[in-house]
């Protein structure tokens, strides 16, 4: 690219934390960080633990829910992602623990028409994926993070998470998926974000 | 499909200091299509062999002014990008931005009031976007700014704030220093609290709007104890910056 804008004076920093060669994990546009930064639209919400339930509902011939503690008790396991935030950090290997979303889809019989999922949280807050998105070991929900339970101003007591997408998608403190046939844009996808956030592509805004 | 939201070329016009550590840039954007107060840019530096780095910055001004729009950079010591800002940018030089981004954390006129502006440090300058358009489109919500700073000589915007607040159209400008108290400070000197809170938002009631920007802890603190006193959380807009210290 002959045409392409340099920045006077600009040379960067380019050396990683914590050493070793991790740039071809940093996708376009991200800088890596070693802290965890924070980025909510409000106030963080706080549900206890024995009012708080998961449910899966919409194009499914029966909705489920689980409590937390029937939550707990599924099938979880440890997972080691590289996270991508649309505000511009990368941070590798975070440590997680939580329950596969194939494992809690495996509790309903979905419609055939079931193509996307709209996750809610407490907050009012929504993010849409395709189904596609989320199977095949492509997202969980979360309730532990580094070996404690996930603190609210993270998402707690559980959030989802999906690594291949910008982490606006893992919704923070999230109750339930709802099953549709059509998508529907979330609180950041109508807010001019863009709609499938792949960060290898840098989808951060609506067009991009 | 929407289009992209494009890459501009934008000239440094102006830099001014606001405090040691807080500079602010004037960017002349010929093809900005305009902005809401509250609303960041995107800014990407591009060295000679590709390598590039980008990062968000708040919009300090206000709407009505056009084809330019005003940054205010902290300088973070061991950062990448502020220190570059600070030390090598001149008037005149060229920067690649893109914008307006964000639709929640904006504030105008038609949204109505009362407004509680709460900051922490730098995270002011979202703010002062707002209170700059209040001022500009004669608006007389009321409107008290709460802004945490950790020594008085690091308030930023300090000047222009006492004057829109000496104009005496119910704006009023609140400070707090959390790390020194200067002989004959008046304001408060200690970290944002419930009974802080619970003072500064007492003209204006709980049917207030509240932005708070700043700092994770000190969001945290402020979102949690104003929803405490009643303001429902859908009225409380956060935007935050920095580690959780955790």
């Amino acid at each position: 690219m002959t045409d392409r804008f340099v920045t006077r004076g600009f040379v960067g920093r380019r050396s990683q934390p914590g050493g070793g060669d991790t740039r071809d994990r940093i996708p376009p546009g991200q800088y890596q960080t070693t802290d965890f930064p924070v980025l909510s639209a409000g106030p963080t919400p706080r549900t206890p633990l024995d009012r708080w339930s998961f449910r899966i509902e919409g194009l499914v011939r029966e909705p489920v829910t689980w409590t937390w503690n029937e939550l707990m008790a599924l099938p979880n396991r440890e997972w080691v992602v590289d996270i991508s935030c649309v505000t511009k950090w990368t941070k590798l290997d975070m440590r997680w623990r939580g329950v596969s979303l194939d494992t809690l889809l495996e509790n309903v019989e979905l419609d055939d028409k079931a193509a996307f999922v709209i996750a809610y949280s407490d907050g009012g807050y929504t993010t849409n994926l395709p189904l596609g998105d989320v199977l095949n070991g492509q997202a969980f929900v979360a309730w532990e993070y580094d070996g404690k339970p996930l603190a609210p101003e993270h998402g707690g007591p559980a959030r989802l998470v999906v690594p291949a997408r910008y982490f606006w998608k893992s919704a923070k403190w999230v109750r339930g998926l709802r099953i549709q046939d059509r998508d529907q844009p979330g609180f950041w996808e109508s807010l001019g974000y863009h709609n499938r956030g792949d960060q290898w592509l840098e989808e951060r805004y609506s067009g991009d | 499909m929407a289009n992209p939201i494009a890459w501009q070329l934008a000239t440094v016009a102006a830099i001014r200091d606001e405090t040691p550590t807080v500079r602010s840039f004037t960017l002349a954007l010929p093809g900005w299509p305009g902005h809401r107060a509250g609303q960041h840019v995107d800014l990407r530096l591009t060295a000679e062999d590709g390598y590039s780095v980008e990062r968000s910055y708040s919009i300090a001004s206000e709407p009505e002014r056009d084809g330019e729009v005003d940054i205010s950079v902290e300088r973070i010591a061991d950062g990448e990008v502020s220190p570059f800002l600070h030390d090598v940018v001149v008037a005149g030089d060229r920067l690649e931005v893109r914008g307006p981004i964000g639709g929640y954390f904006v504030w105008e006129p038609s949204l109505g009031g009362p407004l509680l502006l709460v900051a922490g440090g730098s995270g002011v300058v979202p703010l002062m976007a707002m209170v700059r358009h209040r001022h500009r489109a004669g608006s007389h919500v009321p409107t008290r700014l709460l802004s945490s700073s950790r020594h008085e000589e690091e308030i930023i915007y300090r000047g222009e704030l006492d004057d829109f607040a000496a104009a005496n159209d119910g704006f009023e400008v609140i400070h707090t220093l959390t790390r020194s108290r200067p002989a004959g400070w008046t304001g408060y000197d200690r970290r944002i609290d419930d009974r802080m809170l619970a003072e500064v938002i007492e003209p204006l009631g709980i049917t207030t709007r509240a932005y708070i920007c700043g700092p994770t802890a000190l969001v945290e603190v402020a979102a949690n104890a104003l929803v405490r006193l009643g303001l429902p959380s859908d009225r409380v807009r956060t935007e935050r910056f920095g580690p959780t210290g955790t």
